[in-house]
């Protein structure tokens, strides 16, 4: 042996095949009877045990104010920060002065869900949302406009928050 | 043809076709099985999806088979590429033939079919396909002939990978095979008879072989799991080192038939298991010596529990070992298993000699008795040496050999 291994010394009842493999057969014999932790899925989307976090950055939602209209400012910052360059955004004024957004598509396939986007926004109206089920039967369905941004209804989502870092 | 003969074969038709099937789709549900026993032992369901409790989903799995696309190799030998699978299959087929699996039936019918002339069968019909008086060296010669299938899967793909598989699998069942027939000697000292009915018989008679025949049993149930290639001496597969071993290469329904073999193999080990060790239909007490349709009923479900419960065993050991290394494999079975197995004939064979010769007892249940204290005395010392660590040493124990050799050499030279 040119390499020095240490080996250590044991004794039989660790190092023994026999009873090694009945400790482990009576393990799995154990576990079969053990309370099961698969979550049925289509049936069940939380259990007492786990639910999607409320800092989730999924499909995105656009908040709107008591009229209905888009909170949305069309400032230009989201799709200044975004870094997959994924908003496009087109301002339009009306007669009062308001800005708002013209045209304001999100490209779910490009998007990275970073978040970016509902940090940076002044007016808290462009949101990342707690929501994962997003299969569309093409690829255009991805590109989600001023419309639909509005009509999601799903929670919007947390982020992180700096002041409490664990969610507590 | 006599009606007699007539009758017979009509007989051994239905039996053949119920055994078939019950075989076929067995081996069916036992993946079913096999996926569901995984997923409790890892505090999962398992498939639930497909029919009620996810019992349709052999099916579905089938069809998704059928359906997939057949691919072949460029280079592979087309010829052999297609009889691997029919070859790994076919002889553990064949095995469930000779398997007994319940008390004879008493059969007593007289009829006439048209123009096939009359059919008549008076007498106990053995429920067994095939009672062969020599079942036993059959099931010895047909379970060394799946190792044709593996290997030409694996030579005919003309995969690395595969080869590989195959070579593994020809040395592990040939390896294991040495084991597994000499562990097989005892019963054959102890039943006088090669015939799986005498051999269960003897048992009625005595004790199940499990008891006076401690150490075979254990012989033939390890080297039963490599002669299935079945964790933890899944090496022709090993999915870590060699991908999928020798069925890398194929796909749909030529896959799916190296799995059905792979299963029919485990069902006819396990029936060999029982059969053999474990009294085959024999239900313990003076239940089965009334006869008739009741008792053919009740022994072939008590059978049926048998094997389920070694199947199940089988699965258990999959799902709580890991596998073997290669060398350790080959060690296992040559040094260690092949001595034990040796070693024990002999032991047998001087025990059966003074029971019968020298104490002269003769009475069966008396005689296994007998054997069954000494087996005791065996076991507890066979397993005393392998629990000591000295039998199979682990590779630290091994190190140290060679380090104490060394240094010794070093203070000598």
């Amino acid at each position: 042996m040119a390499i020095g291994v240490k080996v250590m010394e044991r004794p039989a009842r660790e190092v023994s095949y026999v009873r090694a493999t009945l400790k482990g057969m009576a393990l799995t014999f154990k576990h079969m009877f053990e309370p099961k932790v698969t979550m049925q899925y289509p049936e069940e989307k939380s259990t007492t045990e786990w639910s999607i976090s409320q800092r989730w950055r999924g499909t995105h939602r656009m908040l709107t104010d008591e009229q209905g209209r888009s909170k949305c400012v069309a400032c230009g910052l989201c799709p200044q920060i975004c870094p997959s360059n994924c908003i496009k955004l087109v301002p339009g004024e009306d007669e009062a002065g308001h800005r708002y957004p013209l045209i304001y598509e999100i490209d779910e396939f490009r998007c990275i869900f970073c978040g970016y986007c509902q940090e940076v926004c002044p007016e808290e109206a462009i949101h990342v949302g707690v929501h994962f089920e997003n299969a569309e039967y093409s690829r255009g369905r991805f590109v989600y406009d001023l419309e639909r941004l509005h009509s999601q209804t799903h929670p919007v989502s947390t982020l992180w928050d700096p002041s409490d870092p664990r969610g507590e | 043809m006599t009606p007699e003969l007539k009758g017979f074969i009509l007989l051994s038709v239905i039996k053949m076709l119920a055994v078939f099937t019950v075989v076929m789709v067995g081996v069916a549900l036992l993946t079913l099985m096999e996926r569901k026993v995984s997923a409790w032992m890892q505090n999962r369901r398992g498939p639930n999806r497909v029919g009620w409790a996810g019992l349709l989903q052999p099916a579905a799995d089938g069809l998704k088979n059928i359906l997939k696309e057949e691919t072949y190799p460029d280079l592979a030998n087309r010829v052999l590429f297609l009889l691997a699978p029919a070859m790994s299959f076919i002889p553990a087929l064949l095995l469930s033939a000779v398997i007994p699996f319940a008390a004879p039936l008493p059969v007593d019918f007289d009829f006439t079919l048209g123009p096939l002339g009359a059919f008549s069968y008076h007498g106990m019909m053995p429920m067994v396909v095939a009672d062969l008086p020599i079942g036993f060296l059959f099931v010895l010669a047909m379970s060394s002939m799946g190792v044709y299938g593996i290997a030409l899967a694996g030579w005919s793909s003309n995969s690395k990978y595969a080869l590989l598989g195959g070579l593994r699998a020809c040395a592990q069942m040939i390896s294991y095979e040495v084991a597994m027939g000499l562990s097989l000697i005892p019963v054959l000292l102890m039943s006088g008879n090669v015939s799986f009915s005498a051999i269960i018989q003897d048992q009625q008679a005595g004790l199940w072989y499990v008891l006076p025949l401690f150490l075979s049993f254990f012989v033939f149930l390890i080297s039963g799991f490599a002669e299935t290639n079945r964790l933890p001496f899944d090496l022709p597969e090993a999915e870590s080192e060699l991908i999928a071993g020798y069925h890398t290469e194929y796909s749909a329904m030529k896959f799916s038939f190296f799995f059905i073999a792979e299963y029919a193999n485990v069902v006819t080990v396990c029936a060999m298991v029982t059969t053999l060790f474990f009294g085959g239909w024999d239900i313990p007490g003076r239940w089965d010596e009334q006869g008739g349709v009741l008792q053919t009923i009740a022994t072939g479900g008590f059978f049926f529990l048998k094997l389920m419960f070694w199947i199940f065993f089988v699965m258990w050991i999959r799902w709580t070992l890991p596998r073997f290394r290669y060398d350790q494999l080959m060690a296992l079975g040559w040094k260690v298993l092949m001595p034990l197995a040796l070693g024990y004939i002999m032991v047998t064979c001087t025990a059966i000699y003074g029971i019968e010769h020298l104490a002269g007892i003769v009475d069966p249940k008396l005689r296994a008795l007998a054997l069954f204290g000494v087996n005791v005395v065996v076991a507890i010392l066979v397993f005393g040496l392998l629990d000591s660590n000295v039998f199979i040493k682990g590779s630290n124990r091994r190190q140290q050999t060679s380090r104490a050799l060394e240094k010794r050499a070093t203070v000598t030279g």
